[in-house]
């Protein structure tokens, strides 16, 4: 939480110079200002009891969890310093996890990939444009539960990939799809590919889509053609929307619970961060130890976005 | 980055060749590979789905002697479904989702649009202040925090209950709040004085004015949140695990267990889950693609 206090800390002087700005401007009745001084407050009351009781009080909490040996239930927390960190980095079954999130990583990347060459394809005129642009999108709407049944299905032995395969002549590359932990990442790494790329795509042809026609225009008069148009026009006017899916990407790839938990739970070397961190807090009731890797997690997410903040100012951002 | 980009580069290269030299016969290839790539792509996203409603409409025998993706013998054969539907929770998980779909909707949409009103409206002391806490929020990944959630969750009296699922739908939401906020800057504020000048107090002009203006941004947060909070799925797990709470998501999870490996009922469950988003999205596609690039973005 250290960042988030550094944050607050960095906008107070700017706070008490709007003080000032609000001092000059009470010159209306006096009543009335202390009114309307309370009111913005009253329709925050409820927003902000939410926003602190659900969202900063657990990570303010976590900080502490982390550094006792809590088990969820006792009434002590016995404070034992950084001994939970320690534990993360020097035990092989925790430093497993994050390979495993490298394969997620890398079909994340794929996955923008994809999700990038069918935006560009389907920003010029098709045919059946619209329907491939839902069949690609539609994925993204379902539950994934669903999703994980139905592809838990599809990796079965015998099952609907194993049947494809026999009917293309290619049943020698079959393998157990699911119980082989050298194949399993790769199996679910897949799944959230599907699940996943066409939400990168519906928001790369939205801003692809949204790059004014007459530049297309001008470059067919200059002969430039479809890559160049590419190379010069769509991706610089795409590149705030790729930088941004490019942190969700990579956060993403860290938080990976749903598909692997409902499809393997976790076995033959499927575990992920928060599979195992959820694992350890209501299973082996760690709560200590999980909320470690809680913060863990926490900080390489916030690490990530910073950097792309850095690398990619974001402009377009006028929330006052 | 950048190996993302160059990836894509070359992708592109591959099915749109510079047409300069190769002229007409290398534009056809061109074409052709492009529907050829779409055609793989969507066979692949569908082939899943087609083996599932396959799967859902044999019966057991039928399952067991037939492979996957070998047509059913009788396309109403509903048992599937009607065994799904009543013995596997299916009927309350849809009552339960539906209360909390339309409580965290409405919560949703007072608390955004009342958010979005004192920070667009007003100038106060704290306002930069609150303003970073709603941003900082948006970095805090929620699933990270769910060990000391639960802590609160339950401190609250509220572990295993509906409303633990309704009350972290309104507190852990940033994103309507922005979707509002962007909308309520163009809103002009004139509309907020002539209001004034009638004599309409603050909250009048929020009730009457502002939130019936608000109703595009109403209708976005309406489809995207409400997509979320019903393919919602650790909330529901972790914070209302008992089988009268069970929700859409945790009904079908369950099938798991007992169904093992009755794959033609999983199935039917499954499709029993996703035939109203395909309602939905049939029926809304316009809105959900516009819902969808405005939410994401923010």
């Amino acid at each position: 939480m250290s960042q988030v206090t550094g944050t607050t800390g960095g906008i107070l002087p700017t706070v008490g110079a709007s003080l000032d700005v609000v001092e000059q401007k009470s010159a209306p009745p006096r009543r009335g200002v202390r009114q309307r001084r309370i009111t913005p407050y009253l329709f925050l009351l409820l927003p902000l009891a939410f926003l602190l009781v659900f969202t900063y009080l657990p990570a303010v909490n976590l900080f502490w969890y982390s550094v006792t040996d809590w088990d969820g239930i006792d009434l002590n927390k016995n404070f034992i310093g950084l001994q939970n960190y320690i534990d993360i980095f020097t035990k092989p079954a925790f430093l497993r996890v994050f390979v495993v999130s490298l394969y997620y990583i890398v079909a994340s990347f794929l996955q923008m990939g994809f999700a990038l060459y069918f935006a560009t394809v389907l920003s010029f005129s098709t045919r059946f444009r619209n329907l491939f642009k839902g069949i690609l999108f539609f994925p993204t709407l379902l539950n994934g539960v669903a999703i994980g049944l139905m592809f838990l299905y599809f990796f079965q032995p015998n099952g609907t990939l194993d049947s494809v395969l026999k009917l293309v002549g290619l049943q020698q590359l079959t393998v157990q799809w699911l119980g082989n932990p050298d194949v399993v990442n790769i199996s679910l790494a897949s799944t959230s590919i599907w699940r996943y790329t066409g939400l990168s795509f519906i928001l790369f042809l939205g801003a692809i889509q949204s790059i004014p026609a007459s530049l297309y225009e001008a470059a067919d008069l200059d002969g430039a053609n479809r890559f160049q148009q590419f190379r010069f026009i769509i991706l610089p006017g795409i590149k705030r929307i790729i930088s941004l899916s490019f942190i969700l990407a990579i956060s993403g790839s860290l938080a990976v619970f749903e598909i692997p938990f409902i499809m393997t739970g976790g076995t033959n070397g499927s575990t992920t961060f928060v599979i195992q961190t959820i694992q350890r807090a209501f299973i082996f009731r760690q709560v200590g130890l999980a909320s470690a890797m809680a913060v863990v997690l926490l900080i390489i997410v916030l690490i990530v976005t910073f950097i792309q903040r850095k690398l990619v100012p974001d402009d377009e951002v006028n929330l006052t | 980055m950048t190996s993302t980009t160059t990836r894509s580069v070359s992708n592109e290269r591959n099915a749109v060749p510079p047409r300069s030299r190769q002229g007409r016969a290398g534009r056809i290839g061109a074409t052709t590979s492009k529907y050829v790539v779409l055609v793989v792509a969507s066979v692949i996203t569908l082939l899943p789905l087609v083996v599932l409603v396959i799967t859902a409409f044999k019966t057991k025998r039928e399952f067991a002697t037939t492979g996957p993706l070998q047509w059913p013998k009788d396309w109403f054969n509903f048992d599937n479904f009607v065994t799904a539907f009543t013995d596997g929770n299916m009927a309350l998980g849809f009552r339960n989702t539906s209360i909390v779909l339309v409580v965290s909707l409405a919560g949703t949409i007072l608390i955004g649009s009342m958010t979005a009103y004192a920070i667009d409206r007003f100038e106060f002391r704290m306002k930069k202040l609150v303003i970073a806490l709603f941003l900082v929020a948006t970095l805090v990944p929620g699933v990270t925090t769910q060990v000391a959630t639960f802590q609160i969750v339950n401190g609250l009296g509220l572990y295993d209950s509906l409303w633990a699922l309704i009350a972290l739908n309104l507190g852990t939401d940033i994103i309507s709040i922005y979707i509002f906020l962007q909308f309520m800057q163009s809103i002009p504020k004139d509309v907020d004085e002539a209001a004034m000048l009638d004599g309409a107090n603050k909250f009048t002009i929020y009730w009457r004015v502002i939130l019936p203006l608000l109703k595009p941004a109403i209708a976005t947060v309406v489809i995207i949140k409400g997509i979320a909070i019903y393919n919602e799925f650790y909330q529901a797990f972790l914070y209302a695990p008992s089988p009268e709470n069970a929700m859409i998501s945790t009904a079908l999870f369950a099938f798991k267990g007992p169904y093992g490996s009755q794959w033609q009922i999983i199935s039917a469950g499954a499709l029993l889950v996703i035939i109203p988003t395909l309602i939905i999205f049939l029926v809304l596609q316009r809105f959900i693609y516009n819902g969808f690039t405005q939410g994401a973005t923010k």
